[in-house]
């Protein structure tokens, strides 16, 4: 029996399908994926509806559902997620630094001349932000996003995504660089 | 070379600190550290600003796409909505 007086499945689609769906879209970039997503919660929200107890509101209650989801496609992802090399993330920061730390002259940081007042320019911003993290290696974004967008705590991360303390520090850095360093080739 | 003086021409080191400051703050002494290199090195303080301002521009994306209208077709959402009745007339 549904727990009809506080969940209303018939009008699931039209009150939360778009929210969702956004939600799944700026955390995986994938339109396809996040379609199959919103659908599957659903599914898995009628299943589970009796455990609904009403702490919280109908779209909170599915938004959860929604991001151990896509915790589960972040570790699909990136499989052989133990197996980290960090050594060779550490050996690849010689990319842009020299061995005594030094920044390289080529990755040397650059003003990128955003005007955060303008939504237009800022708008722009954003398109070749969602570029640039699209490009991070799957386990990369998916610390950086589930820090960064969700702020998780890291000890969360680092369970939910089997990652040591050590590499979670080294993926952070390194992601971050990365980013940077392609929002500079892009945007200016 | 001393850890003070290590700092100073450790950018490697101070982009890290960056980090963690960013994510769980620092202790006094790194605190310290990356004051000291940041006060003699303008590259990293163009860092610094623009790691902070990635975090903000991040955590608006889902806002932004809020905004921007991004929706599932109709279509879709009219298979969807059926596919939950079923299931419901199932019970």
């Amino acid at each position: 029996m549904l727990t009809t007086q506080l969940l209303n499945p018939h009008k699931w689609v039209d009150n939360h399908a778009d929210y969702l769906y956004a939600f799944a879209m700026s955390r995986l970039s994938d339109e396809e994926q996040a379609r199959d997503l919103v659908q599957e919660v659903f599914l898995a929200a009628l299943e589970r509806s009796d455990k609904f107890e009403g702490k919280s509101s109908e779209r909170t209650w599915l938004t959860a559902i929604l991001k151990n989801k896509i915790i589960d496609i972040y570790r699909k992802r990136s499989p052989g997620l133990n197996n980290l090399p960090v050594k060779a993330a550490e050996q690849e920061q010689q990319d842009f630094f020299y061995e005594d730390g030094h920044w390289k002259e080529e990755h040397w940081p650059q003003e990128f001349g955003l005007n955060t007042d303008d939504p237009l320019h800022e708008k722009e911003f954003n398109k070749v932000l969602q570029h640039c993290m699209k490009k991070l290696p799957a386990l990369w974004f998916a610390v950086f996003t589930m820090k960064h967008m969700e702020d998780e705590s890291t000890e969360t991360i680092c369970t939910e995504l089997k990652v040591t303390s050590a590499n979670f520090w080294v993926i952070i850095h390194r992601a971050k660089i990365n980013l940077r360093a392609c929002l500079q080739k892009t945007w200016i | 070379m001393g850890p003070i003086k290590k700092i100073i021409y450790n950018c490697k080191r101070a982009t890290f600190l960056i980090e963690k400051k960013l994510i769980e703050g620092l202790t006094l002494r790194e605190k310290m550290e990356l004051y000291i290199h940041l006060y003699g090195c303008s590259v990293c303080r163009v860092f610094d600003k623009q790691s902070a301002l990635i975090n903000k521009m991040v955590q608006q994306l889902f806002k932004s796409s809020n905004d921007d209208k991004i929706r599932l077709d109709d279509t879709f959402k009219q298979g969807l909505q059926h596919r939950i009745e079923e299931e419901l007339n199932k019970n």
